[in-house]
């Protein structure tokens, strides 16, 4: 003799109550189809009378335009008041980056002894960048930010994806370092050892 | 060739036309009105690039359509190892054909009279006049459960030969669920069957063309509201979409009955389960909705009850009658597809008790409800 219960529904909390009303269906059915009916009415109503009856952006043609302040979209290379990079080629950007999708190559500038190191190539793979923001963190320069727009993200083949340093200098080009590079003579001196 | 040879050949290209064409275009309807019922725009990026030139068309997405049917004409055919390579090739076969022959029985238009339309073919057609139906068959209706009967067979020799377990299961669902819901389906219509005396289809549309109580249009709905309801359900439900689709049912059994088949063996399901939606939608365009018929339209044009009339040619009828026919499946199409975007799927033993414990006693009572009606009256 086997002692099998038989299978009882376990009954939760908020099942919920249900009359001849719902549990005959079609009212409720038709409840829900006046729902969708009437969005989708409302909707087609706005294409035919030519507006948008979408909430969704035609990404990449048209872009949302509420996009938060503090947003992490494309990136930008602050610069200095004449207007070479800020960058002091660190790599502090490159080694933090958990995608390492950051190319730096350091080049030394004799002329410029408070601002010796500088990128003399800075490129940046968005085919493979995964915007977290971790570079911007790091940078003590605030050289390298993320703004909150993202134009021209995406692209065809993958040799266009490299964001090379002109576009990051010049795209959106910003001078408002919090860090600002310190006049000819502050603190250190020409020829230092 | 004969004149009644030439005039079926017509037809059939018509039917052929008017279906793979409801096939191809519901797929971008379907896309297209789920987006919009959502709040989203839908499938826009397809196009055709006009040679030469950096013209795109892109109308819309419509061209998603063609992309797909590109994409499974081209893919790998894969076929399974399986005990039996006759009925895996017989599927989709077995799915589709009677799908397609449904529309045979079904009248798209009036009677059509060759000789006023072409008169310089008058001589050859020497007055004979066609009802505007594939096969006119007195036995119509019995005709289209017939056919029915077999897409139960392609569902489930299609999910047996595939030797996969997902697919059994999807076929033996397919096929408990598809007889439950032929026989409601069956139940309901004899009620019209009663009302009408006949199961030609045409002479049904006949019947359905004048007014009831001075306005009303003298059409099934209006005599059997609840049966046009339930064969309503029960048409989705033998279509096997959502909230019917279990043996489909992607989250559980991958694609059900059809799991094993790809290329264009899957896309014929996928096919003739749009061309369906046409099929259960021109069916009940014709037993409810009063077929190719306009309220007061007459063979010789409209006549308002007031007297009034307004005559047409005999080339403006037919081709209103078309395009009424036309229409109204299409506002039923897209219905079935706004059904189909709004509910969610039924659990299994749901789906059963539905038709047996609440469709079928719902049928029966209106059958005798109306036998009654119609003792009484007669
Ligand atoms: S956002 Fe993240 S992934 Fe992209 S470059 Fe900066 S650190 Fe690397
Ligand atoms: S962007 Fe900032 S962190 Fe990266 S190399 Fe330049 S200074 Fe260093």
């Amino acid at each position: 003799m086997s002692s099998r219960k038989p299978y009882v529904r376990k009954r939760y909390w908020n099942e919920p109550e249900m009359g001849w009303y719902e549990r005959s269906y079609f009212f409720e059915i038709w409840r829900g189809i006046r729902i969708t009916g009437g969005v989708f009415l409302a909707n087609m109503w706005k294409w035919m009378t030519g507006r948008k009856g979408a909430l969704t952006a035609y990404y990449p043609e048209e872009i949302r335009a509420d996009y938060a302040a503090h947003n992490r979209g494309k990136h930008i290379l602050t610069q200095r008041p004449d207007g070479r990079p800020q960058c002091v080629a660190c790599n502090m950007c490159a080694t933090v980056c958990p995608a390492q999708v950051i190319e730096i190559d350091a080049a030394f500038d004799p002329d410029d002894p408070e601002h010796p190191k500088y990128p003399s190539r800075f490129e940046i793979d968005y085919s493979r960048c995964v915007f977290c923001g971790l570079c911007v963190e790091a940078c003590p320069e605030d050289a390298i930010r993320m703004v909150k727009e993202t134009p021209d993200l995406p692209g065809f083949d993958r040799g266009r994806m490299w964001l090379k340093q002109d576009e990051l200098l010049n795209w959106q080009p910003k001078q408002d370092v919090a860090k600002p590079y310190p006049a000819a003579g502050a603190g250190r001196t020409r020829g230092a050892p | 060739m004969s004149p009644d040879f030439a005039i079926t050949l017509v037809y059939i290209g018509y039917a052929l036309a008017v279906l793979l064409t409801f096939g191809a275009i519901l797929t971008w309807v379907e896309r297209k009105q789920a987006a919009i019922m959502s709040d989203r725009i839908g499938a826009n990026r397809a196009y055709l690039r006009i040679p030469f030139t950096q013209v795109k068309l892109v109308w819309l997405g419509l061209f998603h359509g063609m992309a797909d049917g590109l994409k499974l004409l081209l893919k790998e055919d894969f076929k399974p190892v399986t005990y039996d390579k006759l009925g895996y090739a017989l599927g989709p076969w077995l799915a589709f054909t009677p799908v397609v022959l449904v529309f045979a029985v079904i009248p798209f238009g009036g009677t059509l009279d060759p000789g006023a339309l072409f008169p310089s073919l008058a001589d050859w057609f020497d007055g004979r006049t066609y009802p505007m139906q594939i096969a006119p068959l007195d036995a119509g209706l019995l005709v289209v459960f017939a056919f029915g009967g077999i897409a139960i067979i392609g569902a489930m020799l299609a999910g047996w030969s595939s030797s996969n377990k997902f697919s059994m299961l999807g076929a033996l669902r397919a096929g408990s669920q598809l007889i439950s819901y032929e026989l409601v389906m069956g139940l309901t219509v004899l009620g019209l069957i009663l009302i009408y005396g006949t199961v030609d289809l045409d002479a049904m549309v006949r019947h359905q063309s004048g007014t009831v109580l001075g306005f009303l249009p003298a059409w099934g709905i209006v005599y059997q509201p609840l049966a046009a309801i339930l064969f309503l359900t029960a048409g989705i439900a033998e279509n096997k979409r959502i909230p019917f689709d279990l043996p489909e049912a992607e989250s559980e059994l991958i694609s059900g009955y059809f799991t094993e088949y790809s290329a264009m063996k899957q896309g014929m399901f996928m096919l003739s389960e749009f061309i369906e939606i046409a099929i259960i939608a021109a069916l009940f365009t014709t037993l409810f909705l009063g077929g190719y018929n306009l309220p007061w339209l007459t063979d010789a044009g409209f006549v308002f009850p007031g007297g009034a009339t307004f005559e047409l040619g005999h080339g403006a009828v037919v081709a209103i009658q078309v395009v009424t026919f036309l229409a109204k499946v299409f506002l039923l199409c897209s219905f079935q597809i706004l059904i189909r975007w709004t509910l969610p799927r039924f659990r299994w033993d749901q789906l059963l008790g539905f038709a047996w414990k609440f469709l079928l006693p719902l049928s029966i009572a209106n059958l005798v409800v109306t036998a009654v009606a119609v003792w009484a009256l007669t």
